[in-house]
């Protein structure tokens, strides 16, 4: 018997009878999960936008972050002109369905950043389109809510920073996606970090260049421009550099600033 | 091996034959996954069902896989079960799937997982098979509570997420140990974890490899 098993031939049956059982068992199990799988990175996205603009519930269920989430409209926007796009520029019919990031590794639909200098985020490449979230009561635009992202310590960090309707004043901050050092940067998801942002200005008067800096030792209340700093993370220096610089690149001119520029003048 | 009983096989790897304790297998997961009770519960969960069913899916088959691609063959049944392991968590556990992140599919590269297939399944029938993965992915799974129990107290003062010393950070006493939050700092609970083991259990010290002779030379003075 143990001869038998060994020749090249019943070798190579057993190899391909065995690949085609579990390629069977695997691709059942992958098709048969898709659903519920799309529905959980679905939630997960609406759930981070919704926590960003601090409008989530502690325990809300799917169906009220679902609801919740219906009163925004899901926008493209060209960041170069500050205008709105058409879906089918992008070539999709749903604005939801457009993915930043992958449009940020395709060269047609992104624009390459070459210096370190033009790139304190450490994104390498930028998307020509980004896909942000409005709110609005009664026709006036009330919130605004915008993808950001760039490199921290260990990790480039996804996330959102919520403004108010003057574009300028911040209503939350959140990141749903890193990978920096637990207890120390990862306190970037610490809940009482993340209200020291809430009122927060970005531009100063001239509403020119933005100007929110993380800075050691905590905020004192007569700190001069205490409504751009906000306390940096203990132990976390270059995380906390990294959340610095990706909020001033994406409220800059290379980010948003076009566009919170014609928002505030009523343009768009 | 041949007589050994269902229930031997079932606890014999939880204490006497620990695969992290005894054997030193499976430490890379045990540093990564054991910051959080949540998080390393789901981790054991995912291991355990993992070595059950490909020591049972390796036991049906044993008779049938040619020697010479039998390691293949292995890797091949281990890697479906992970793949499927790791599509369930996501469509049922997302967030914790999210923490686990690629853990879930290095459990593929699990020694215990592999060592359990080629050392037992293949000489044993399917349910002592079955039972032996699930005796050693408990085995894991002891070790690897006890770690994160630790990690998870003085790192950052909760259990299971609920704060049981509250920490400075969010306005109570406690300064969590940094140190417990990160990888290294499990090679210190499972060397004294592994410690304490060897004192209550006396056999499994290892024979020392060698003995200093007396120092005999006399010194300059």
């Amino acid at each position: 018997m143990a001869k038998a098993k060994e020749t090249v031939s019943r070798t190579l049956m057993v190899a391909l009878v065995l690949s085609i059982a579990f390629s069977v068992v695997v691709s059942t199990a992958a098709v048969l999960l898709r659903p519920a799988q799309i529905k959980n990175q679905n939630l997960d996205i609406r759930t981070n936008i919704l926590a960003a603009a601090g409008m989530l519930e502690p325990g809300a269920s799917p169906e009220e972050i679902e609801q919740a989430f219906s009163r925004f409209d899901v926008r493209l926007l060209d960041l170069d002109s500050g205008e709105y796009v058409d879906p089918s520029a992008v070539g999709v019919d749903d604005p939801m369905k457009y993915d930043m990031y992958k449009a940020a590794s395709d060269p047609e639909m992104s624009t390459r950043i070459l210096s370190a200098a033009e790139d304190p985020a450490g994104i390498k490449s930028r998307p020509d389109v980004a896909k942000i979230f409005t709110l609005s009561e009664n026709g006036e635009l009330v919130r605004v809510v915008l993808p950001v992202h760039g490199y921290g310590l260990w990790s480039t960090l996804y996330g959102f920073v919520s403004l108010k309707g003057d574009a300028n004043t911040i209503e939350g901050l959140g990141f749903y996606d890193h990978a920096e050092t637990p207890g120390l940067g990862g306190e970037v998801d610490n809940p009482r970090w993340k209200r020291q942002w809430v009122g927060k200005e970005v531009y100063g008067d001239q509403l020119q260049e933005p100007k929110i800096r993380l800075v050691k030792g905590g905020v004192s209340a007569d700190a001069a421009d205490k409504e751009h700093k906000v306390d940096s993370l203990s132990g976390a220096t270059l995380t906390s550099r990294g959340v610095e610089n990706l909020v001033n690149y994406w409220m800059g001119d290379r980010g948003y600033q076009t566009y919170l520029k014609k928002l505030r003048q009523g343009e768009v | 091996m041949a007589d050994a009983t269902a229930k031997q096989v079932l606890f014999e790897p939880i204490f006497s034959n620990n695969p992290i304790a005894l054997q030193i297998l499976g430490i890379c997961s045990a540093l990564a996954v054991t910051t959080s009770m949540n998080v390393t519960l789901v981790m054991c969960a995912a291991v355990i069902a993992v070595t059950a069913f490909s020591n049972l899916a390796v036991s049906l088959v044993r008779a049938q896989i040619p020697g010479s691609i039998r390691i293949i063959v292995q890797m091949t049944i281990i890697a479906s079960l992970v793949i499927v392991v790791d599509e369930l968590l996501k469509a049922y556990a997302y967030e914790i799937s999210k923490q686990l992140s690629v853990f879930v599919g290095l459990i593929i590269t699990n020694c215990i997982v592999m060592g359990r297939a080629e050392g037992f399944a293949m000489q044993n029938g399917p349910w002592l098979s079955f039972l032996d993965g699930v005796g050693n992915g408990l085995g894991y799974s002891v070790l690897l509570i006890f770690v994160a129990f630790f990690r998870e107290l003085l790192g950052a003062g909760s259990l299971f997420g609920v704060s049981i010393m509250p920490v400075v950070n969010e306005g109570g006493w406690y300064i969590p140990n940094g140190l417990l939050l990160l990888p290294p700092s499990a090679f210190f609970i499972i060397g004294l974890a592994i410690w304490g083991l060897r004192v209550w259990k006396p056999e499994q010290v290892e024979e020392a490899d060698f003995k200093m002779s007396r120092h005999t030379v006399k010194e300059a003075f």
